[in-house]
């Protein structure tokens, strides 16, 4: 389709880097055993560094679950994180060990962010982070999500390139300066 | 140009494995989905069935099937599916070679590969929706859920 449009737009219940108020929102859906989102984790921390204020980022789940079956656990982790205040702790954790998403590893990740085991056991248990996931994944099958990692820029998926800095930091200086 | 919307969508048996066919009619009563797709073994998280595949709970809310279409053989097809563990057929649009993609206008004749077109069929065959992306440009499921949601719609009245 050729609108593809973010639905919803970023709200409360996203996790943010960056200003509310900050001229381009960069939303990307990805998945944390999926190589390419792998990639384009030190990419978008590169182009966060080089846009500095100009740039709010937000990060929503979009487990590929039959083909990375680690995927949803990772991701449950992360959201079961983010009720300890620990969200993107967690997902630079993952990101930098895509090789241990297992579920002994996701345990070992959250003792080593200090996270409150018991309290992580009782959400785990219960259905609210996964449902999160859940809603996440929806989300960009409606935004017109068609693969990991999938970026949408003030609201419109991005089909450029993401996979060099310069030229996706260019791009998003472009829409900053547009605006 | 692919055929558009209220069009009946012509007939058609193709290979789902070396020893089975399935035709259109075979899928009367129920809403189904045809992807036509380039080729089996693109990279694997931008892959426009992989995506399908997670995305199938929600067709069959609908009660909805998906085939998935391209030119690759049967042998390729399973291996294919077997490897991405596809949940949904492929057929084969291979003797004579994109014949089925052709009578859809679906068929990119100067690279020999079926284009990325998308139709939704109501339960009569007849088609409600159809989609042509970029070939370079997989094109999510979006608009086959609004499709989907419309027919379901129109069946309520």
């Amino acid at each position: 389709m050729s609108g593809h449009g973010l639905k919803p737009p970023v709200g409360p219940s996203d996790h943010v880097e960056g200003p509310a108020d900050a001229p381009v929102s960069l939303v990307e859906y990805g998945d944390y055993q999926c190589p390419y989102c792998g990639e384009a984790y030190p990419i978008v921390k590169q182009v966060q560094k080089r846009l500095g204020a100009k740039l709010r980022f937000v990060f929503r789940n979009f487990p590929l679950a039959e083909a990375h079956p680690f995927a949803t656990g990772a991701a449950e982790m992360a959201e079961a994180a983010a009720l300890q205040d620990k969200f993107w702790q967690m997902h630079d954790m993952l990101y930098e060990h895509q090789d241990a998403l297992d579920s002994d590893s996701l345990v070992e990740h959250a003792r080593h962010l200090h996270l409150d085991m018991a309290k992580l056991k009782t959400t785990l248990g219960s259905s609210a982070v996964a449902e999160h996931v859940r809603s996440d994944f929806m989300s960009g099958v409606r935004s017109g999500v068609n693969g990991t990692p999938s970026f949408f820029v003030n609201g419109v998926r991005f089909d450029g390139n993401w996979t060099d800095a310069d030229e996706f930091a260019a791009a998003l200086e472009a829409v900053a300066n547009a605006v | 140009m692919a055929l558009a919307a209220g069009t009946p969508a012509p007939d058609f048996k193709l290979q789902v494995t070396p020893d089975q066919a399935v035709s259109l009619a075979d899928f009367r009563g129920k809403p189904l989905i045809l992807a036509f797709y380039p080729a089996d073994w693109s990279p694997v998280c931008g892959d426009q069935m992989a995506l399908y595949n997670e995305v199938l709970p929600e067709f069959r809310k609908f009660g909805a099937e998906i085939l998935g279409i391209s030119v690759d053989g049967v042998w390729c097809h399973l291996a294919f599916a077997k490897d991405r563990k596809l949940h949904f057929p492929l057929l084969a649009d291979f003797e004579p070679k994109g014949g089925v993609a052709q009578k859809f206008g679906a068929y990119d004749s100067a690279n020999g590969i079926c284009e990325r077109a998308l139709f939704v069929l109501d339960g009569d065959g007849v088609i409600r929706w159809s989609y042509v992306s970029p070939i370079a440009i997989n094109p999510g499921a979006d608009g086959i859920l609004e499709a989907l949601e419309g027919l379901a719609g129109k069946g309520a009245h």
